[in-house]
């Protein structure tokens, strides 16, 4: 770089530091017009990236008859939107195929924000899942987290956990249950890392399905016991339930009725072969059918299709913006130009030709240009180093 | 040094009109420049820098002639021959004193900002009592010191031809005199020219020659 072209950067620098509100809105303005399509990329490459892994490596879900994409947002994603519920029934019926292994998923509840999936251990085979601490849930009561919830909710094995209770005014329905953390999985950058992982029990206990209490049969309190027989022992709503399980009371803990019809959200079915899974998804074909199989690459890529629709409306929109940005930008240095005509005089008046002023002017242009690069890279480096989280916060609730 | 032949200048617009059949100012001497306002005094030091051309007539300069130059030669000749201190001191708000004073250099390529200018700086701001403002920004200036910075940076190049438009113009009597001292000072001692446009008449006597520029007017 010749001398005269350091002391035009100089000179420029001393006007801009000057003016530095204007020289901090320009600034700005590129700097926001160079990033927001750079940004959206990024942002939208991660969310195709992890939409569709997520979705590439589950085969089959199946679910209640509804939309599909709520379904799969649901059972994969761990998304809060429940979709309508189905039976413990359908993972046997999967199983009973002989075509794949089913794993059931019960996503409903959530704990200080963060999703309780109720599962079975298959589950933690099925995605790959390894333990950072800890070890893996083995008894009633007892969570796994995964690394994102352990880390922002600050939990360590050994810690509690209580799930948060459905609706606060609903004082007949699901109190709170103080779990126990066993372990942390390591960390997958996948929607695994915001849940909280629990025996499918543990869940329909948290529902109200399952419950613990005092032993009715050594109680002698007339004002609990309503009537008691040779066989069965009736007891009113002050007998005291259990919020938490522990070694003490876990044998008190029993479920009525046929675990069978007990709720869960969905079914991950892995068939054994492409013909399994041609044949598996044609027993759900039928229209009386209450239930459907879906392929969730074939809901992500219908998702992603609109997404990137979108996109382009977006781009389009930010080229406009961009072009009548560029135009004030323009506007703002022919005004100052004219503002600036003092100036001018005074240095052609020392004895400076045109190409002078054109020179000092293309100086501040680059420095302007220069650094909201530097910005825009800066910011692109913390969006690229956020990324995942960025995605995962925006589309998973 | 300098020699004005049957010179004529108009502006564009033909409201004003310069004429001056003969004008010389000898290498050294110090002239001061009266007239009343509007009657192109200051005209006619723009027309000597080369900063305006005439419409006829020719203007020599150390034996350059200034009215046959082309338009970068007549930049060059401003910048290596011509100290010019404006009447409104045209200093930058946005640079500081010393920025100031090295504008010139840091904007042509006629003059070199060698290590040797820098001191020059230092001395002519001690010089003119403002070596403990040239950290300071333009607009930080009283105006007798902002007359002070606009002098120094006429003075940096060792011009051979200084010219003053009513450098004392907007100034108290103490500091027109100190100012005045500090414009001869500096003539004397690079046996430099001055030619100064002045309202001020009481200045006047301090002068080699005074010259009425009513005698020159015209149109």
């Amino acid at each position: 770089m010749g001398d005269g072209m350091v002391d035009s950067l100089y000179i420029a620098w001393k006007y801009l530091t000057y003016n530095k509100v204007k020289t901090g809105i320009l600034i700005a303005c590129i700097t926001l017009i160079a990033f927001l399509p750079m940004s959206l990329q990024v942002l939208l490459e991660e969310s195709e990236r992890q939409l569709l892994s997520r979705a590439v490596s589950t085969p089959l879900v199946v679910g209640a008859k509804g939309s599909a994409l709520d379904l799969v947002m649901n059972s994969i994603y761990f998304d809060e939107e429940v979709p309508e519920l189905i039976s413990m029934e359908d993972a046997r019926r999967v199983m009973d195929s002989g075509l794949a292994n089913p794993v059931p998923v019960y996503n409903r509840f959530r704990a200080r924000g963060f999703p309780v999936v109720g599962t079975s251990i298959d589950y933690f085979e099925f995605r790959g899942l390894k333990l950072a601490e800890g070890r893996m849930i083995a008894v009633l009561g007892e969570c796994v987290l995964g690394a994102e919830v352990a880390e922002r909710l600050g939990l360590n094995p050994d810690d509690n956990v209580v799930s948060s209770p459905e609706n606060l005014f609903d004082l007949a329905g699901i109190y709170p249950l103080n779990m126990k953390v066993v372990g942390v999985l390591e960390r997958t950058h996948t929607a695994d890392d915001s849940a909280l992982f629990a025996d499918l029990k543990t869940v329909w206990v948290i529902q109200g399905l399952g419950h613990g209490h005092d032993d009715v049969t050594t109680i002698r309190d007339t004002s609990i016991i309503i009537d008691r027989t040779d066989t069965d022992v009736t007891a009113n709503a002050k007998l005291l339930h259990f919020t938490e399980i522990t070694e003490v009371n876990l044998n008190s803990f029993h479920f009525h009725g046929d675990l069978a019809t007990y709720p869960i959200t969905a079914v991950i079915a892995s068939p054994h072969d492409a013909k399994s899974a041609t044949l598996l998804r044609g027993r759900y074909l039928t229209e009386e059918a209450t239930r459907q199989i879906i392929r969730p690459k074939d809901a992500i890529d219908g998702l992603l299709e609109n997404i990137f629709r979108i996109k382009n409306i977006i781009d389009a929109v930010i080229v406009i913006v961009g072009f009548a940005t560029v135009l004030a930008i323009v506007l703002v240095f022919a005004l100052s130009l004219r503002l600036r005509q003092q100036e001018i005089n005074t240095i052609f008046k020392i004895g400076c030709s045109r190409m002078t002023i054109a020179r000092l002017l293309g100086a501040e242009i680059a420095l302007i240009v220069v650094i909201s690069g530097v910005l825009c890279v800066a910011i692109m480096l913390v969006v690229n180093s956020y990324s995942n989280e960025l995605v995962r916060a925006m589309l998973f609730r | 040094m300098i020699h004005i032949q049957s010179l004529n200048f108009a502006y564009r617009n033909g409201e004003f009109g310069l004429s001056i059949p003969a004008f010389d100012v000898t290498q050294g001497e110090k002239v001061a420049v009266i007239g009343p306002s509007g009657s192109g005094k200051t005209t006619l030091l723009n027309l000597i820098a080369g900063i305006l051309t005439p419409d006829t007539g020719s203007i020599q300069v150390n034996k350059i002639s200034v009215s046959e130059l082309n338009d970068a030669a007549r930049r060059d000749f401003r910048i290596t021959h011509v100290g010019f201190v404006f009447q409104d001191f045209e200093l930058l708000d946005y640079l500081n004193v010393k920025d100031n004073i090295l504008h010139p250099y840091r904007i042509t390529g006629a003059l070199k900002l060698e290590k040797g200018v820098h001191a020059r700086v230092a001395q002519l701001a001690n010089r003119m009592g403002m070596a403990d403002k040239l950290r300071r920004r333009a607009d930080d200036l009283s105006q007798g010191e902002k007359q002070r910075a606009a002098i120094c940076r006429a003075l940096l190049p060792y011009p051979k031809l200084i010219l003053a438009d009513e450098a004392t113009g907007n100034l108290d009597p103490r500091n027109k005199a100190h100012i005045l001292d500090l414009l001869f000072e500096a003539v004397d001692e690079h046996q430099a020219t001055l030619l100064a446009v002045t309202h001020d008449h009481e200045l006047l006597p301090r002068f080699d020659r005074v010259v009425d520029f009513q005698d020159f007017r015209s149109g």
